[in-house]
């Protein structure tokens, strides 16, 4: 039954990827007055567009083609090793947040090249952008990472949730709290959500990540939304488990409070979303600038104790 | 150690006989490039060998120089950088045949391969030397080959330029070790190494200090790198490879050979190197993203990991210093896990740096675009290349770095805890900065659309050529996934440099993590295998529709529309400016209708421009002073020597 | 430890990196009050034990001074010298961001090496040197003559808040006379913001140079 648990955790990250955004979607048209769309509306449209005959550009090589795929694979690894409900990962070393950092890098890599393939002047300038605000996102994101490993003790990902429990929030408040919103601020950023960039708009001179996507079309786009999905699942996971560090002991409850709390952070994204404006495009850095000095705050708290 | 001395042996004489027949370039080609295979596979089988027992094999001949002795010591250190130098250079012998047919006739290519094979005996010599003053003959013979190798292409301004400064830091550099030598072995008979003592007080700092510099010089970090950006893109393809992947390293060997020396340590050396290293591996980034030239981002991107080796050295050094065993060694066997691995993908890079100036004539970045198609087989070997200097799994760069943050994350107590968020923090932005910049590189270049007939009538490398690359892209993902097979002679090279018990721990702290992160590795291309079975699947009979690119619906895009290098890393470079100081014309647009508009942009060479060319000036200045010594008249001369003679001779008297 | 006192230290820092960024003039003077305030709290939470009546009959008038006198005034003056409503920064934020952390963790350096009694509340020192550090940053890095005044506060908030570490039963001594110091401070940079706007149109402290005879001098005109 032990060795079935993290590949049932496993499963059920894909199977419910796809129903944060529709969540996040809920509550914007909830602020907006609208009804929105269905909540399951990105399964409805994964499944069309795996049916769907792809067009390619004849400008485009086979990396058009393969950097959906390698950046979903490279997603899918990555929630191998993020840890679900406070419990291990079926991948979990000493280091694996490093590890982590790298798969997402990779996924970049891949949408960037397969942009930049496409050979055309918007693509393009989504994946200058989405490089620009990696370089100032990473840092933080890892130097967050840092600080929980110090704050913690341990060096894996599954160590870190397994040690944080409601005690550590007693002793350690402060840290943590600056760390999650150093982690919250990172999820908008690396998610391409509000207020760094705005998945709806297709005013094309404005956004970063569709912008990349423009020419992908049938399977290979159904591969970047799910990617993206799972992205969002990786990072709202990352803040679940940091303000629901309670473990009960019984499996199923923990996990079933691990989903609420998944669906209260997809909830929260909706809310900023809704009250929040998106930012001119050169601000963004420094909202990343500023989460880098939430995270380097937390560290300095953390050694200083 | 024998076969190690046949193979200088048969690397000089197909230096010689390459020279010898220099009036036939196809036989010179051959007798270079053939004695370089074998020397390679002779070479690597003592190296291997020691690597693997762990026992060092020593050498010594009869020699008549003064304090100079002919004894080479194989030790696992040693080993350890002899396996890239002879990978390295036998592929990129292999290339070069390829990569100089098209000279043929034109350059001397006889004295090219002598030099070549030069240079690579010379590395030997260096790695395996244990006098200082065989060490010093090494080094200055490998100096001058890679200076005839840079003056390849003479008739280039740019590359006589290079060449000059390439010398001046060489020469700097030399002296700079001979006055370290000669402190250490003040005391002793000979210069042997075995013989050096440690000066007491403050003689150990000075000897790290004149190390540092003069090793430096030859590792290329910053503030001592001005040459790498010249001297590596001027020299042609294979031969930069070498440079950039091996030659820059003998720096790094040197540091780690006088550092073993010089112990006990002291704690600001480690912190001198860990800050010089930092520096130099997030600015050698940020410069590579600032390059239009693929070269030139290439050394860039060598600056930033000799930078991240160093950090790794000075990391290992505080840490060992403040009694942190496990974190040290992990830090030493991740630096020079990193040496071997940025050996191969900058070996990768370089060659196919020159596999596009080969086949598109230029490796200016705007002016190429869209080689992907016109270079089918180059294509993945260059992405792999550059995925594996952004470290990214599950390919070679990325272990290196990975036991690295493993070390930086070790650290309980203050000083080595605070090293390692340095270090981890430089890393990971250095991480990012090179992201972007092989992304931008490899893009302009590869994808997209031609941006001028160049490269629109680029030709694919030759099959030499192709072969060495794969060869090197499959090392690059063989040594990506065996990092924990790569422990055990790491370990053994760490315990030759520094001593057995911190490469035990290395070995235990690394080996657990190191097997998952193989794992994990194998995890994700079975993913991508199975994800890419599902893409097949669901393209299963469709007939998936051939347009053009979809530009926002504009009609007529031209190639010249795509986002280029400069365009790319403009919103970074630009935010960086205060560090880049890029010069840049941009049009100001007054009227409605505006004629044409040129927007131009150059990233200068900072610390040249700024520190060296000032320093220099004012060195000129000052020595024009003195000018009045100088009348240029024999006598005047004569008697210099007369009174300095007297001088002397009244002081020792 | 006292999670509590220690969240609201977190709090005044994170004021300080936020004033360091702003660039609105209102939301600036918001901030200081609201650093005032919570520092006025500060002392009521660090305390052993239940507060004295003076405690807490200090810390309300603290409270209403740097809350809403102090801030009303600002923006009387602000609204008055009808100048531009930011602050025109001489540094990019990332800059003045960067400097503030650096502060933070040279202060916190600092404070493990000052010989001063246990507090009790973890990182009041190194918070309240990086708050006087803030009020130097606004001081040298902004133009305007009401930031600089602002800033005079931010320090005063943190040489408070440093007072707390030193006496943290006994505060008010050192408090009253400086909070004094200050009134009389704002007063009269108040006064002199709205003249000064009065004669030149705008508070640039730049264009005070101009008043300056070598300036004059220099020009040769």
């Amino acid at each position: 039954m032990e060795i079935v648990k993290p590949l049932v955790q496993l499963l059920a990250a894909l199977l419910l990827a796809p129903l944060l955004p529709g969540v996040i979607n809920r509550v914007k048209a909830f602020f907006a007055g609208r009804r929105g769309q269905p909540l399951l509306q990105l399964y409805y449209d994964l499944a069309k567009l795996l049916r769907k005959t792809p067009v390619y550009s004849r400008t485009t090589t086979w990396v058009f083609k393969a950097g959906p795929a390698i950046g979903l694979a490279a997603l899918a690894a990555a929630l191998l090793v993020m840890p679900f409900a406070g419990r291990p990962s079926a991948l979990s070393f000493d280091g694996d947040f490093v590890y982590l950092i790298y798969l997402l890098g990779l996924a970049r890599f891949c949408a960037v090249l397969a942009a930049l393939d496409t050979g055309s002047a918007f693509e393009g300038m989504g994946a200058s952008r989405e490089m620009q605000f990696a370089v100032f996102s990473e840092p933080g994101f890892f130097l967050g990472l840092a600080a929980l490993a110090a704050v913690t003790g341990q060096r894996s990902l599954g160590g870190m949730f397994g040690v944080l429990t409601g005690d550590s929030w007693r002793v350690a408040a402060p840290v943590l709290a600056l760390l999650t919103a150093s982690f919250f601020i990172a999820l908008l950023a690396e998610n391409s959500r509000v207020p760094a960039d705005d998945p709806n708009t297709h005013l094309e001179l404005t956004m970063i990540h569709e912008a990349m996507i423009l020419d992908h079309s049938g399977p290979d786009l159904a591969y970047i939304l799910y990617g993206a999905a799972l992205k969002l699942w990786l990072f709202g996971s990352l803040i679940a488990s940091m303000v629901l560090p309670s473990h009960s002991g019984a499996w199923a409850r923990d996990a079933a409070m691990f989903l609420l709390v998944m669906l209260g952070v997809a909830a929260a994204v909706g809310v900023t979303e809704s009250v929040m404006a998106r930012l001119r495009l050169t601000k963004v850095p420094y909202m990343l600038i500023t989460a880098f000095a939430f995270s380097a705050l937390a560290l300095i708290f953390q050694m200083g104790r | 150690m024998l076969l190690v001395l046949l193979s200088l042996l048969v690397l000089l004489a197909s230096s010689a006989l390459a020279f010898v027949l220099r009036k036939d370039p196809a036989r010179a080609q051959d007798a270079g490039a053939y004695g370089a295979v074998a020397a390679s596979l002779t070479g690597l089988l003592p190296a291997g060998r020691v690597l693997l027992t762990g026992m060092p094999e020593t050498l010594t001949l009869p020699w008549a120089v003064p304090l100079g002795s002919l004894s080479f010591t194989l030790d696992p250190l040693a080993a350890f950088f002899l396996a890239p130098l002879f990978i390295l250079t036998g592929l990129a012998a292999v290339y070069g045949v390829d990569y100089l047919k098209a000279y043929e006739g034109k350059k001397p290519l006889g004295l090219a391969w002598a030099a070549f094979n030069i240079l690579t005996a010379s590395m030997v010599v260096v790695f395996t030397a244990a006098n200082a003053v065989l060490f010093m003959l090494g080094w200055e013979l490998m100096a001058a080959a890679a200076f005839l190798l840079v003056l390849f292409e003479h008739e280039r301004e740019q590359s006589r330029r290079a060449a000059y400064l390439y010398l001046a830091a060489g020469g700097a550099g030399a002296l700079l070790l001979l006055a370290a030598f000669g402190l250490l072995g003040r005391s002793a008979a000979s210069l042997d190494f075995a013989l050096f003592s440690v000066p007491a007080g403050g003689g150990a700092s000075a000897v790290f200090l004149l190390c540092l510099a003069g090793f430096g010089l030859k590792a290329g970090f910053i503030p001592l790198h001005v040459w790498v950006p010249e001297a590596d893109p001027a020299a042609p393809g294979y031969v930069a490879a070498v440079m950039s992947g091996v030659m820059m390293k003998t720096g790094i060997y040197g540091l780690i050979r006088v550092l073993g020396f010089l112990s006990p340590w002291q704690e600001w050396w480690g912190w001198a190197m860990l800050l010089a290293g930092a520096a130099s591996c997030v600015l050698g980034g940020l410069f590579a993203l600032a390059q239009h030239d693929l070269r030139r981002v290439l050394a860039y991107s060598s600056i930033e990991n000799i930078g991240i080796i160093l950090m790794a050295l000075g990391l290992g050094t505080v840490a060992a210093v403040n009694g942190a065993t496990a974190m040290s060694a992990l830090a030493f066997a991740g630096a020079l896990l990193h040496v071997l691995n940025h050996a191969l993908f900058k070996g990768l890079l370089f060659m196919g740096a020159g596999a596009v100036l080969r086949g598109a004539g230029t490796s200016e970045l705007d002016a190429l675009g869209g080689l992907g198609k016109r270079m089918p087989r180059t294509l993945p070997l260059f992405l792999l290349a550059s995925a594996a200097a952004c470290a990214l799994p599950p390919l070679n760069g990325f272990t290196g770095e990975f036991l690295i943050y493993l070390a930086a994350f070790g650290g309980a107590a203050a000083p080595a805890a605070l090293a390692g968020i340095v270090t981890a923090l430089a890393l990971a932005v250095a991480g990012a900065l090179a992201a972007a910049a092989f992304t931008r590189a490899a893009g302009t270049a590869f994808l997209g659309e031609p941006r001028t007939g160049r490269a629109a009538g680029a030709q694919e490398a030759g099959p030499l050529m192709i072969f060495s690359m794969r060869a090197l892209a499959l090392l690059c993902l063989l040594a990506g996934l065996a990092g924990p097979l790569l422990l055990l002679p790491v370990g053994t090279a760490v315990a030759a440099a520094f001593g057995l018990a911190p490469a035990l721990a290395a070995m235990e702290g690394a080996a657990a993590p190191l097997v998952y992160v193989s794992a994990a590795g194998l995890l994700l291309i079975s993913l991508a295998a199975l994800v890419f079975a599902g893409r097949a699947l669901a393209l299963k009979g469709k007939q998936p529709a051939a347009a053009g690119t979809w530009d926002c619906g504009y009609a007529a895009p031209t190639a010249r529309m795509q986002y280029g290098a400069a365009s790319f890393s403009q919103p970074l470079t630009d935010f960086f400016q205060p560090i880049l100081r890029k010069i840049g014309q941009y049009p100001v647009i007054t009227e409605y209708f505006p004629g044409k508009a040129s927007f131009s942009t150059e990233a200068q060479a900072v610390f040249y421009n700024s520190f060296y060319m000032p320093a220099a000036a004012r060195l000129r200045d000052l020595a024009y002073r003195f000018s009045w010594i100088q009348h240029g008249r024999l006598q005047i001369y004569i008697l210099y020597i007369v009174v300095t003679l007297l001088l002397l001779l009244l002081w020792k008297l | 430890m006292n999670t509590f006192a220690e969240l609201i230290i977190v709090f005044i820092i994170l004021i300080d990196l936020a004033l360091a960024v702003t660039g609105s003039l209102s939301s600036c003077i918001k901030l200081v009050a609201l650093q005032g305030v919570v520092a006025g709290i500060l002392p009521l939470l660090a305390m052993h034990g239940s507060p004295h009546f003076r405690a807490v009959a200090f810390a309300a008038v603290i409270i209403a001074l740097k809350g809403a006198v102090f801030p009303w005034l600002m923006m009387r003056a602000r609204d008055r010298s009808g100048a531009r409503k930011d602050v025109e920064p001489l540094i990019s934020y990332p800059a003045s961001i960067l400097l503030c952390l650096g502060a933070f963790i040279a202060s916190s350096w600092l404070g493990s090496r000052l010989p001063l009694p246990e507090t009790g509340v973890a990182w009041i020192v190194p918070a309240s040197l990086a708050t006087i550090f803030t009020g130097f940053l606004l001081i040298t890095t902004r133009t305007k003559a009401i930031t600089q005044v602002l800033g005079y506060l931010v320090i005063e908030n943190g040489i408070y808040i440093f007072g707390l570490a030193l006496f943290v039963e006994q505060p008010m001594m050192v408090e009253l006379a400086i909070l004094l110091d200050v009134f009389v401070a704002v007063f009269v940079m108040g006064i002199a913001i709205f003249h000064i706007s009065r004669e030149f149109d705008h508070i640039d402290t730049a264009e005070l140079s101009e008043l300056s005879d070598w300036r004059r001098g220099e020009d040769g005109r």
